[in-house]
Protein backbone atom coordinates (compact mmCIF):
# COMPACT_ATOMS: atom_id res chain seq x y z
CA UNK A 1 0.00 0.00 0.00
CA UNK A 2 3.14 2.15 -0.03
CA UNK A 3 2.55 5.58 -2.22
CA UNK A 4 4.92 6.47 -4.78
CA UNK A 5 7.18 7.75 -3.60
CA UNK A 6 9.23 6.75 -6.20
CA UNK A 7 7.69 8.92 -8.61
CA UNK A 8 8.58 12.17 -6.30
CA UNK A 9 10.97 14.53 -6.23
CA UNK A 10 11.26 16.41 -3.22
CA UNK A 11 12.45 19.48 -4.20
CA UNK A 12 14.36 20.42 -0.62
CA UNK A 13 16.53 17.41 0.36
CA UNK A 14 16.63 18.58 3.75
CA UNK A 15 13.25 19.89 3.85
CA UNK A 16 11.30 20.95 6.46
CA UNK A 17 8.92 18.35 8.57
CA UNK A 18 6.33 18.27 6.30
CA UNK A 19 3.29 20.60 7.10
CA UNK A 20 4.59 21.57 10.31
CA UNK A 21 2.45 24.44 10.16
CA UNK A 22 -0.66 22.80 8.99
CA UNK A 23 -1.92 21.03 12.01
CA UNK A 24 -3.96 18.24 9.89
CA UNK A 25 -5.19 15.72 11.85
CA UNK A 26 -5.07 13.35 9.12
CA UNK A 27 -1.23 13.79 8.37
CA UNK A 28 0.26 11.31 10.87
CA UNK A 29 -0.13 7.96 11.18
CA UNK A 30 -3.42 8.07 8.32
CA UNK A 31 -1.34 9.31 5.73
CA UNK A 32 0.70 6.22 5.05
CA UNK A 33 -2.15 4.07 5.63
CA UNK A 34 -4.94 4.87 3.69
CA UNK A 35 -5.80 6.59 0.29
CA UNK A 36 -9.02 8.68 -0.73
CA UNK A 37 -7.90 8.28 -4.46
CA UNK A 38 -6.03 5.49 -6.07
CA UNK A 39 -5.55 5.49 -9.68
CA UNK A 40 -3.28 2.44 -11.62
CA UNK A 41 -2.41 2.18 -15.05
CA UNK A 42 -5.64 4.50 -15.69
CA UNK A 43 -6.23 5.31 -19.58
CA UNK A 44 -8.41 6.88 -21.24
CA UNK A 45 -8.44 7.67 -25.19
CA UNK A 46 -11.14 9.36 -27.28
CA UNK A 47 -11.05 7.33 -30.97
CA UNK A 48 -7.90 7.70 -31.55
CA UNK A 49 -6.63 10.11 -29.04
CA UNK A 50 -5.08 8.95 -26.07
CA UNK A 51 -5.90 11.45 -23.33
CA UNK A 52 -4.70 9.46 -20.54
CA UNK A 53 -1.92 6.85 -20.78
CA UNK A 54 -1.38 4.57 -17.99
CA UNK A 55 -1.93 7.18 -14.96
CA UNK A 56 -0.54 6.11 -11.33
CA UNK A 57 -1.70 8.29 -8.79
CA UNK A 58 -2.37 8.40 -5.02
CA UNK A 59 -4.36 10.86 -2.59
CA UNK A 60 -3.69 10.26 0.59
CA UNK A 61 -6.57 11.38 3.15
CA UNK A 62 -5.66 14.95 4.23
CA UNK A 63 -3.18 15.68 1.18
CA UNK A 64 -3.92 19.11 -0.75
CA UNK A 65 -2.27 17.92 -4.30
CA UNK A 66 -2.29 19.68 -7.58
CA UNK A 67 -2.45 18.75 -11.21
CA UNK A 68 -1.09 20.78 -13.30
CA UNK A 69 -0.57 21.15 -17.13
CA UNK A 70 -1.21 23.17 -19.96
CA UNK A 71 -4.46 22.51 -21.89
CA UNK A 72 -5.34 19.58 -23.03
CA UNK A 73 -2.94 17.67 -21.12
CA UNK A 74 -5.39 15.11 -19.81
CA UNK A 75 -5.74 16.68 -16.25
CA UNK A 76 -9.18 17.47 -16.50
CA UNK A 77 -10.20 14.18 -17.77
CA UNK A 78 -8.13 12.91 -14.92
CA UNK A 79 -10.85 14.69 -12.57
CA UNK A 80 -13.28 13.60 -14.22
CA UNK A 81 -12.48 9.60 -13.91
CA UNK A 82 -11.76 10.52 -10.23
CA UNK A 83 -15.48 12.17 -9.56
CA UNK A 84 -17.07 9.12 -11.84
CA UNK A 85 -18.30 11.85 -14.22
CA UNK A 86 -17.22 9.28 -17.05
CA UNK A 87 -16.85 5.67 -16.95
CA UNK A 88 -13.78 4.64 -15.60
CA UNK A 89 -12.81 0.83 -14.57
CA UNK A 90 -12.67 0.06 -10.87
CA UNK A 91 -9.70 -1.64 -10.67
CA UNK A 92 -7.73 1.56 -12.12
CA UNK A 93 -9.79 4.38 -10.37
CA UNK A 94 -10.71 3.63 -6.98
CA UNK A 95 -12.09 6.31 -4.27
CA UNK A 96 -12.81 6.09 -1.26
CA UNK A 97 -15.43 7.41 0.58
CA UNK A 98 -17.41 10.30 -1.12
CA UNK A 99 -15.90 12.67 -3.55
CA UNK A 100 -17.31 16.25 -4.54
CA UNK A 101 -16.71 19.01 -7.56
CA UNK A 102 -16.25 22.05 -7.88
CA UNK A 103 -16.16 23.38 -11.34
CA UNK A 104 -15.10 26.11 -13.09
CA UNK A 105 -18.07 27.55 -13.46
CA UNK A 106 -20.40 27.47 -10.30
CA UNK A 107 -23.13 25.58 -12.12
CA UNK A 108 -25.87 26.08 -10.08
CA UNK A 109 -29.17 25.56 -10.36
CA UNK A 110 -30.53 28.81 -11.08
CA UNK A 111 -34.40 27.95 -10.47
CA UNK A 112 -33.22 26.91 -6.61
CA UNK A 113 -32.25 29.30 -3.83
CA UNK A 114 -28.70 29.90 -2.45
CA UNK A 115 -29.74 27.57 0.45
CA UNK A 116 -31.63 25.05 -1.89
CA UNK A 117 -28.40 24.75 -3.96
CA UNK A 118 -26.23 23.40 -1.82
CA UNK A 119 -28.83 21.20 0.32
CA UNK A 120 -29.12 19.68 -3.06
CA UNK A 121 -25.79 17.57 -2.71
CA UNK A 122 -27.62 16.18 0.55
CA UNK A 123 -30.59 14.64 -1.09
CA UNK A 124 -29.87 11.59 0.33
CA UNK A 125 -29.63 12.43 3.77
CA UNK A 126 -32.73 11.73 5.49
CA UNK A 127 -34.38 15.17 7.06
CA UNK A 128 -34.69 18.35 5.04
CA UNK A 129 -34.95 20.53 8.05
CA UNK A 130 -31.25 18.56 8.64
CA UNK A 131 -30.24 19.29 4.73
CA UNK A 132 -31.28 23.32 5.14
CA UNK A 133 -29.19 23.32 8.41
CA UNK A 134 -26.40 21.99 7.42
CA UNK A 135 -26.74 23.21 4.13
CA UNK A 136 -26.93 27.03 6.11
CA UNK A 137 -24.05 25.81 7.89
CA UNK A 138 -21.68 25.53 5.09
CA UNK A 139 -22.79 28.51 3.95
CA UNK A 140 -21.88 30.91 6.64
CA UNK A 141 -18.09 29.24 6.41
CA UNK A 142 -17.81 30.44 3.19
CA UNK A 143 -18.82 33.77 4.61
CA UNK A 144 -22.25 33.76 2.46
CA UNK A 145 -24.97 33.81 5.06
CA UNK A 146 -26.88 37.34 3.87
CA UNK A 147 -27.26 35.28 0.39
CA UNK A 148 -29.10 32.10 2.01
CA UNK A 149 -32.48 33.44 -0.15
CA UNK A 150 -30.78 34.93 -3.02
CA UNK A 151 -31.03 33.35 -6.27
CA UNK A 152 -28.11 32.23 -8.05
CA UNK A 153 -28.74 34.82 -10.88
CA UNK A 154 -28.48 37.55 -8.28
CA UNK A 155 -25.05 36.93 -7.19
CA UNK A 156 -21.77 37.87 -8.42
CA UNK A 157 -19.48 35.40 -9.88
CA UNK A 158 -17.39 35.15 -6.62
CA UNK A 159 -20.39 34.69 -4.38
CA UNK A 160 -21.59 31.90 -6.77
CA UNK A 161 -18.48 30.09 -6.91
CA UNK A 162 -18.57 30.26 -2.89
CA UNK A 163 -22.24 29.03 -3.31
CA UNK A 164 -20.25 25.89 -5.39
CA UNK A 165 -18.01 25.66 -3.05
CA UNK A 166 -20.05 25.28 -0.12
CA UNK A 167 -22.08 22.44 -2.17
CA UNK A 168 -19.10 20.77 -2.22
CA UNK A 169 -18.30 20.70 1.01
CA UNK A 170 -21.64 19.75 2.62
CA UNK A 171 -21.61 16.32 1.97
CA UNK A 172 -18.43 15.67 3.86
CA UNK A 173 -16.16 14.88 1.20
CA UNK A 174 -13.05 12.30 1.38
CA UNK A 175 -11.74 14.09 -1.60
CA UNK A 176 -12.71 17.56 -3.18
CA UNK A 177 -11.84 17.72 -6.48
CA UNK A 178 -11.37 21.64 -7.50
CA UNK A 179 -11.44 22.35 -12.11
CA UNK A 180 -9.89 24.99 -12.24
CA UNK A 181 -12.37 26.99 -9.87
CA UNK A 182 -10.46 29.90 -9.42
CA UNK A 183 -9.65 31.08 -13.37
CA UNK A 184 -12.75 32.73 -14.58
CA UNK A 185 -12.23 35.20 -11.21
CA UNK A 186 -11.32 38.58 -10.83
CA UNK A 187 -7.58 38.53 -9.33
CA UNK A 188 -8.47 39.48 -5.81
CA UNK A 189 -11.46 37.59 -5.61
CA UNK A 190 -9.24 34.82 -6.77
CA UNK A 191 -6.87 35.68 -4.15
CA UNK A 192 -9.96 35.53 -1.44
CA UNK A 193 -10.42 32.42 -2.85
CA UNK A 194 -7.24 30.71 -2.32
CA UNK A 195 -7.24 31.88 1.54
CA UNK A 196 -10.90 30.17 1.46
CA UNK A 197 -9.99 27.03 0.41
CA UNK A 198 -6.78 26.62 2.39
CA UNK A 199 -8.76 27.59 5.47
CA UNK A 200 -11.90 24.89 4.54
CA UNK A 201 -9.16 22.33 3.99
CA UNK A 202 -7.57 22.97 7.64
CA UNK A 203 -10.34 22.60 9.12
CA UNK A 204 -11.90 19.12 7.71
CA UNK A 205 -10.43 15.98 7.26
CA UNK A 206 -10.66 15.94 3.66
CA UNK A 207 -8.50 16.18 0.37
CA UNK A 208 -7.81 18.28 -1.72
CA UNK A 209 -6.87 17.70 -5.43
CA UNK A 210 -6.96 20.77 -7.49
CA UNK A 211 -6.34 21.22 -11.04
CA UNK A 212 -5.20 23.87 -12.46
CA UNK A 213 -2.59 25.46 -15.45
CA UNK A 214 -1.65 28.42 -13.19
CA UNK A 215 2.15 27.41 -11.77
CA UNK A 216 1.81 30.07 -8.88
CA UNK A 217 -1.44 28.88 -7.57
CA UNK A 218 -0.09 24.80 -7.85
CA UNK A 219 2.99 26.09 -5.77
CA UNK A 220 1.11 28.20 -3.30
CA UNK A 221 -1.13 26.05 -2.25
CA UNK A 222 -0.36 22.12 -2.87
CA UNK A 223 1.75 19.88 -1.34
CA UNK A 224 2.20 17.56 -4.44
CA UNK A 225 2.50 19.35 -7.68
CA UNK A 226 2.00 16.83 -10.40
CA UNK A 227 2.78 17.77 -13.56
CA UNK A 228 1.16 16.51 -16.20
CA UNK A 229 1.70 16.39 -19.89
CA UNK A 230 0.31 14.71 -22.93
CA UNK A 231 -1.62 11.95 -20.70
CA UNK A 232 1.20 11.30 -18.55
CA UNK A 233 2.12 12.35 -15.44
CA UNK A 234 5.22 14.07 -15.96
CA UNK A 235 7.35 15.12 -12.77
CA UNK A 236 6.25 15.70 -9.22
CA UNK A 237 7.30 18.13 -6.69
CA UNK A 238 6.71 18.02 -3.11
CA UNK A 239 6.51 21.44 -1.65
CA UNK A 240 7.45 21.42 2.49
CA UNK A 241 7.56 25.37 2.41
CA UNK A 242 4.76 27.18 4.74
CA UNK A 243 2.60 28.08 3.17
CA UNK A 244 2.80 31.73 4.71
CA UNK A 245 6.60 31.67 3.37
CA UNK A 246 5.58 30.76 -0.35
CA UNK A 247 6.48 34.06 -2.11
CA UNK A 248 7.79 33.33 -5.86
CA UNK A 249 10.68 35.34 -4.56
CA UNK A 250 11.43 32.73 -2.58
CA UNK A 251 14.08 30.65 -3.65
CA UNK A 252 13.37 27.31 -3.45
CA UNK A 253 9.95 28.25 -4.85
CA UNK A 254 11.54 30.29 -7.37
CA UNK A 255 13.47 27.11 -8.57
CA UNK A 256 10.69 24.77 -8.29
CA UNK A 257 8.98 27.13 -10.62
CA UNK A 258 11.60 27.10 -13.16
CA UNK A 259 11.84 23.20 -13.22
CA UNK A 260 8.21 23.26 -13.74
CA UNK A 261 8.19 25.41 -16.69
CA UNK A 262 10.94 23.82 -18.07
CA UNK A 263 9.00 20.08 -17.38
CA UNK A 264 6.49 22.02 -19.41
CA UNK A 265 8.58 23.19 -21.90
CA UNK A 266 8.40 27.06 -21.59
CA UNK A 267 11.16 28.87 -21.64
CA UNK A 268 12.30 29.88 -18.52
CA UNK A 269 12.32 33.35 -17.65
CA UNK A 270 12.12 34.85 -14.07
CA UNK A 271 8.57 34.42 -12.30
CA UNK A 272 6.52 37.50 -13.31
CA UNK A 273 8.74 40.85 -13.74
CA UNK A 274 5.59 42.52 -11.66
CA UNK A 275 6.26 40.78 -8.64
CA UNK A 276 9.80 39.34 -8.13
CA UNK A 277 11.34 42.13 -6.92
CA UNK A 278 9.75 44.51 -4.59
CA UNK A 279 7.42 42.79 -2.98
CA UNK A 280 9.28 40.82 -0.37
CA UNK A 281 5.88 39.89 1.53
CA UNK A 282 2.93 40.96 -0.91
CA UNK A 283 -0.08 39.60 -1.95
CA UNK A 284 1.49 36.56 -2.86
CA UNK A 285 1.64 35.50 0.46
CA UNK A 286 -1.45 36.25 1.78
CA UNK A 287 -3.24 32.86 0.19
CA UNK A 288 -0.95 30.78 2.67
CA UNK A 289 -0.57 32.90 5.38
CA UNK A 290 -4.35 32.38 7.11
CA UNK B 1 2.05 40.05 -8.19
CA UNK B 2 1.59 40.07 -11.27
CA UNK B 3 -2.36 39.09 -11.82
CA UNK B 4 -3.29 41.64 -8.78
CA UNK B 5 -1.60 45.00 -10.14
CA UNK B 6 -3.10 44.18 -13.85
CA UNK B 7 -6.51 43.62 -12.46
CA UNK B 8 -6.42 46.56 -10.47
CA UNK B 9 -5.67 48.91 -13.19
CA UNK B 10 -8.96 49.83 -14.95
CA UNK B 11 -11.08 50.33 -13.02
CA UNK B 12 -12.55 53.11 -14.58
CA UNK B 13 -14.33 51.53 -16.93
CA UNK B 14 -17.62 51.47 -15.11
CA UNK B 15 -17.17 54.52 -12.76
CA UNK B 16 -20.84 55.83 -12.35
CA UNK B 17 -21.93 59.16 -13.97
CA UNK B 18 -22.71 61.73 -11.64
CA UNK B 19 -24.86 64.04 -13.97
CA UNK B 20 -26.43 61.15 -15.33
CA UNK B 21 -29.67 60.57 -13.16
CA UNK B 22 -31.99 57.56 -12.86
CA UNK B 23 -33.45 58.46 -16.51
CA UNK B 24 -32.27 54.63 -17.77
CA UNK B 25 -34.61 53.50 -14.30
CA UNK B 26 -37.63 54.28 -15.97
CA UNK B 27 -40.47 51.87 -14.46
CA UNK B 28 -41.61 49.16 -16.61
CA UNK B 29 -45.21 49.60 -16.38
CA UNK B 30 -46.65 52.59 -17.47
CA UNK B 31 -47.37 55.23 -14.86
CA UNK B 32 -51.26 55.36 -13.77
CA UNK B 33 -52.05 58.60 -15.17
CA UNK B 34 -51.35 57.65 -18.58
CA UNK B 35 -52.45 53.99 -18.35
CA UNK B 36 -56.31 55.22 -18.87
CA UNK B 37 -55.40 56.65 -22.20
CA UNK B 38 -54.78 53.21 -23.77
CA UNK B 39 -58.35 53.04 -23.31
CA UNK B 40 -59.23 56.04 -25.28
CA UNK B 41 -59.31 54.29 -28.88
CA UNK B 42 -61.21 51.52 -27.98
CA UNK B 43 -64.04 53.60 -26.31
CA UNK B 44 -64.24 56.04 -29.11
CA UNK B 45 -64.48 53.00 -32.03
CA UNK B 46 -67.52 51.68 -30.06
CA UNK B 47 -68.82 54.98 -29.51
CA UNK B 48 -68.41 55.93 -33.67
CA UNK B 49 -70.12 52.21 -34.01
CA UNK B 50 -72.82 53.36 -32.04
CA UNK B 51 -73.35 56.66 -33.83
CA UNK B 52 -73.11 54.46 -36.90
CA UNK B 53 -75.68 52.14 -35.86
CA UNK B 54 -77.45 55.24 -34.52
CA UNK B 55 -77.69 56.66 -37.98
CA UNK B 56 -78.29 54.56 -39.77
CA UNK B 57 -74.74 54.21 -41.92
CA UNK B 58 -74.34 50.59 -40.28
CA UNK B 59 -77.22 47.70 -41.22
CA UNK B 60 -78.48 46.38 -38.48
CA UNK B 61 -78.82 43.37 -39.61
CA UNK B 62 -75.56 43.05 -40.63
CA UNK B 63 -73.84 44.21 -37.79
CA UNK B 64 -76.30 44.99 -34.25
CA UNK B 65 -75.11 48.18 -32.59
CA UNK B 66 -72.94 48.32 -29.37
CA UNK B 67 -76.17 48.97 -27.39
CA UNK B 68 -78.41 46.10 -28.63
CA UNK B 69 -75.70 44.20 -28.40
CA UNK B 70 -75.09 44.94 -24.78
CA UNK B 71 -78.99 44.43 -23.92
CA UNK B 72 -78.85 41.19 -25.78
CA UNK B 73 -76.01 40.16 -23.58
CA UNK B 74 -78.14 40.83 -20.32
CA UNK B 75 -80.60 39.22 -21.60
CA UNK B 76 -78.65 35.96 -22.18
CA UNK B 77 -77.26 36.54 -19.04
CA UNK B 78 -80.62 36.94 -17.47
CA UNK B 79 -82.20 33.94 -19.10
CA UNK B 80 -78.80 31.81 -18.11
CA UNK B 81 -78.58 31.03 -21.89
CA UNK B 82 -74.92 32.71 -22.13
CA UNK B 83 -74.18 30.87 -18.59
CA UNK B 84 -75.40 27.02 -19.70
CA UNK B 85 -73.22 27.84 -23.34
CA UNK B 86 -70.27 28.64 -21.53
CA UNK B 87 -70.61 26.06 -19.04
CA UNK B 88 -70.63 23.66 -21.51
CA UNK B 89 -68.05 25.11 -24.03
CA UNK B 90 -65.79 25.41 -20.97
CA UNK B 91 -66.35 21.62 -20.29
CA UNK B 92 -65.38 20.42 -23.70
CA UNK B 93 -61.81 22.57 -23.48
CA UNK B 94 -61.20 21.48 -20.05
CA UNK B 95 -61.81 17.96 -21.17
CA UNK B 96 -59.66 17.98 -23.91
CA UNK B 97 -57.09 20.07 -22.82
CA UNK B 98 -56.52 17.96 -19.88
CA UNK B 99 -56.13 15.08 -21.96
CA UNK B 100 -53.85 16.75 -24.67
CA UNK B 101 -51.96 18.38 -22.13
CA UNK B 102 -51.42 15.14 -20.49
CA UNK B 103 -50.58 13.03 -24.00
CA UNK B 104 -48.03 15.76 -24.58
CA UNK B 105 -46.29 15.80 -21.83
CA UNK B 106 -46.09 12.32 -21.54
CA UNK B 107 -44.54 11.87 -24.53
CA UNK B 108 -42.46 14.87 -24.03
CA UNK B 109 -40.75 13.01 -21.16
CA UNK B 110 -40.80 9.91 -22.62
CA UNK B 111 -38.51 11.42 -25.55
CA UNK B 112 -37.01 14.24 -23.72
CA UNK B 113 -35.30 11.51 -21.04
CA UNK B 114 -34.32 8.39 -23.28
CA UNK B 115 -32.79 8.19 -26.94
CA UNK B 116 -34.60 5.79 -27.18
CA UNK B 117 -37.61 7.09 -26.55
CA UNK B 118 -36.71 10.13 -28.63
CA UNK B 119 -36.27 8.10 -31.48
CA UNK B 120 -39.59 6.48 -31.06
CA UNK B 121 -41.37 9.26 -30.62
CA UNK B 122 -40.44 12.45 -31.70
CA UNK B 123 -39.87 11.60 -35.66
CA UNK B 124 -43.84 10.44 -35.81
CA UNK B 125 -44.53 13.78 -33.95
CA UNK B 126 -42.56 15.92 -35.81
CA UNK B 127 -44.12 14.98 -39.21
CA UNK B 128 -48.00 14.97 -37.58
CA UNK B 129 -47.28 18.67 -36.29
CA UNK B 130 -46.95 19.78 -39.53
CA UNK B 131 -50.52 18.69 -40.56
CA UNK B 132 -53.24 21.09 -39.58
CA UNK B 133 -55.26 19.49 -37.09
CA UNK B 134 -58.38 21.11 -38.36
CA UNK B 135 -57.65 18.97 -41.62
CA UNK B 136 -58.40 15.84 -39.55
CA UNK B 137 -62.01 17.34 -38.92
CA UNK B 138 -63.69 14.77 -41.16
CA UNK B 139 -62.01 11.55 -40.33
CA UNK B 140 -62.98 12.40 -36.71
CA UNK B 141 -66.27 12.69 -37.63
CA UNK B 142 -66.20 9.27 -39.55
CA UNK B 143 -64.82 7.46 -36.48
CA UNK B 144 -66.41 9.53 -33.67
CA UNK B 145 -69.58 10.59 -34.97
CA UNK B 146 -70.44 14.16 -34.40
CA UNK B 147 -70.67 13.94 -30.59
CA UNK B 148 -68.40 15.46 -27.89
CA UNK B 149 -66.00 12.78 -28.55
CA UNK B 150 -64.67 14.72 -31.46
CA UNK B 151 -64.64 18.34 -30.52
CA UNK B 152 -62.62 17.10 -27.65
CA UNK B 153 -60.78 14.90 -29.54
CA UNK B 154 -59.50 17.79 -31.85
CA UNK B 155 -59.02 20.05 -28.76
CA UNK B 156 -56.53 17.71 -27.36
CA UNK B 157 -55.21 17.06 -30.09
CA UNK B 158 -54.08 20.46 -30.77
CA UNK B 159 -53.11 21.02 -26.85
CA UNK B 160 -50.73 17.72 -27.23
CA UNK B 161 -48.26 19.49 -29.79
CA UNK B 162 -46.86 22.58 -28.67
CA UNK B 163 -46.54 21.32 -25.08
CA UNK B 164 -45.11 17.99 -26.72
CA UNK B 165 -42.79 20.84 -28.66
CA UNK B 166 -42.21 23.32 -26.02
CA UNK B 167 -41.24 20.84 -23.33
CA UNK B 168 -39.27 18.50 -25.37
CA UNK B 169 -36.71 21.20 -26.42
CA UNK B 170 -36.98 22.75 -22.66
CA UNK B 171 -35.86 19.14 -21.70
CA UNK B 172 -33.12 18.91 -24.30
CA UNK B 173 -31.98 22.71 -23.80
CA UNK B 174 -31.42 22.03 -19.95
CA UNK B 175 -27.53 22.67 -19.59
CA UNK B 176 -25.08 20.15 -19.73
CA UNK B 177 -22.84 21.47 -16.90
CA UNK B 178 -25.62 21.65 -14.63
CA UNK B 179 -26.69 17.95 -15.45
CA UNK B 180 -22.87 17.05 -14.73
CA UNK B 181 -23.07 19.05 -11.58
CA UNK B 182 -25.76 16.64 -10.22
CA UNK B 183 -24.26 14.05 -11.40
CA UNK B 184 -21.20 14.68 -9.19
CA UNK B 185 -23.51 15.01 -6.29
CA UNK B 186 -24.41 11.54 -6.60
CA UNK B 187 -27.81 11.86 -7.06
CA UNK B 188 -29.94 9.22 -8.16
CA UNK B 189 -31.41 9.48 -11.97
CA UNK B 190 -34.74 10.13 -10.42
CA UNK B 191 -33.48 13.05 -8.50
CA UNK B 192 -31.37 14.48 -11.65
CA UNK B 193 -34.95 14.49 -13.09
CA UNK B 194 -37.12 16.10 -10.11
CA UNK B 195 -34.58 18.74 -9.37
CA UNK B 196 -32.70 19.25 -12.26
CA UNK B 197 -34.79 17.98 -15.76
CA UNK B 198 -38.38 18.88 -14.52
CA UNK B 199 -37.43 22.27 -13.19
CA UNK B 200 -35.21 23.47 -16.00
CA UNK B 201 -37.69 22.56 -18.93
CA UNK B 202 -40.65 24.53 -16.76
CA UNK B 203 -40.06 27.97 -18.46
CA UNK B 204 -40.40 26.15 -22.02
CA UNK B 205 -43.65 24.38 -21.14
CA UNK B 206 -45.14 27.05 -20.01
CA UNK B 207 -44.60 28.61 -23.20
CA UNK B 208 -45.70 25.57 -24.63
CA UNK B 209 -49.12 25.91 -21.84
CA UNK B 210 -49.56 29.20 -23.65
CA UNK B 211 -49.78 28.33 -27.04
CA UNK B 212 -51.35 25.05 -26.49
CA UNK B 213 -54.70 26.96 -24.53
CA UNK B 214 -54.91 30.04 -27.55
CA UNK B 215 -55.04 26.41 -29.88
CA UNK B 216 -57.52 25.05 -27.55
CA UNK B 217 -60.15 28.17 -27.40
CA UNK B 218 -59.65 27.95 -31.28
CA UNK B 219 -60.04 24.11 -31.45
CA UNK B 220 -63.45 24.51 -29.16
CA UNK B 221 -64.49 27.15 -31.58
CA UNK B 222 -63.76 25.29 -35.11
CA UNK B 223 -65.29 21.76 -33.45
CA UNK B 224 -68.58 23.13 -31.75
CA UNK B 225 -69.08 23.85 -35.61
CA UNK B 226 -69.32 20.27 -35.66
CA UNK B 227 -73.51 19.67 -35.03
CA UNK B 228 -73.38 21.65 -31.56
CA UNK B 229 -76.85 20.92 -29.79
CA UNK B 230 -75.06 23.00 -26.55
CA UNK B 231 -72.54 25.39 -25.88
CA UNK B 232 -71.15 28.75 -27.23
CA UNK B 233 -70.60 27.63 -30.28
CA UNK B 234 -74.59 26.33 -30.74
CA UNK B 235 -75.46 29.61 -29.61
CA UNK B 236 -73.93 31.57 -32.12
CA UNK B 237 -75.22 29.11 -34.68
CA UNK B 238 -78.48 29.19 -34.12
CA UNK B 239 -77.97 33.06 -33.67
CA UNK B 240 -76.63 32.89 -37.78
CA UNK B 241 -79.80 31.02 -38.76
CA UNK B 242 -82.01 33.90 -37.06
CA UNK B 243 -79.86 36.48 -38.19
CA UNK B 244 -79.18 37.68 -34.52
CA UNK B 245 -76.23 39.88 -35.08
CA UNK B 246 -76.07 41.09 -31.69
CA UNK B 247 -75.88 37.32 -30.23
CA UNK B 248 -73.65 36.10 -32.47
CA UNK B 249 -70.59 39.05 -30.76
CA UNK B 250 -71.87 38.51 -27.51
CA UNK B 251 -70.53 34.92 -28.28
CA UNK B 252 -67.55 35.85 -29.94
CA UNK B 253 -67.18 38.35 -26.84
CA UNK B 254 -67.70 35.59 -24.95
CA UNK B 255 -64.71 33.42 -26.48
CA UNK B 256 -62.24 35.95 -26.15
CA UNK B 257 -62.61 36.45 -22.46
CA UNK B 258 -62.29 33.13 -21.73
CA UNK B 259 -59.37 33.35 -23.48
CA UNK B 260 -57.61 36.51 -22.19
CA UNK B 261 -58.90 34.58 -18.51
CA UNK B 262 -56.77 31.86 -19.09
CA UNK B 263 -53.92 33.60 -20.53
CA UNK B 264 -53.99 35.68 -16.89
CA UNK B 265 -54.05 32.45 -15.08
CA UNK B 266 -51.01 31.23 -16.91
CA UNK B 267 -49.13 34.57 -16.72
CA UNK B 268 -49.61 34.49 -13.27
CA UNK B 269 -47.91 30.75 -13.02
CA UNK B 270 -45.00 32.01 -15.10
CA UNK B 271 -44.81 34.79 -12.57
CA UNK B 272 -45.02 32.63 -9.41
CA UNK B 273 -43.16 29.64 -11.02
CA UNK B 274 -40.11 31.32 -12.72
CA UNK B 275 -39.61 34.67 -10.45
CA UNK B 276 -35.71 33.06 -9.89
CA UNK B 277 -35.32 34.62 -13.60
CA UNK B 278 -34.87 37.76 -11.66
Amino acid sequence: MARLTTNRTSSTPTSTPAHAPDPHPANGADRAAGHVARVRGHHRSFGDVHVLRSIDLDVAPGDFVALLGRSGCGKSTLLRSLAHLDPSPTDEVDVVGRSAVAFQEPRLLPWKSVVDNVALALLNAPERKDRVRLARERLEEVGLAEKMDAWPLQLSGGQAQRVSLARALVPDPSLLLLDEPFSALDALTRIEMHQLVIELWRRRQMAVLLVTHDVDEALGLADLVHVMDGGRMARTWQIDLPRSERSPSHPEIAGVREEILQTLGVEPTPPNPNRVPSTPSGAADSRGAA
Amino acid sequence: MGRMTSALAPPTTARPQPGAPAKSSRPRSRPRFTAWRRWLSPVAIVALWQLASSTGVLDERKLASPAQIAAAAGELIGDGTLGDAVLVSVQRVALGFVLGAVLGLLLALVAGLSRIGEDAVDPPMQMLRTLPHFGLIPLFIIWMGIDEAPKVALIALGVAFPLYLNTFAGIRGIDRKVMEAARSMHLTRLQRIRHVVLPGALPSTLVGLRQSLGIAWLSLIVAETIGSDAGLGYMINRARDFLLTDVIVVGLVTYSLLGLATDAVVRYLERRALSWRA
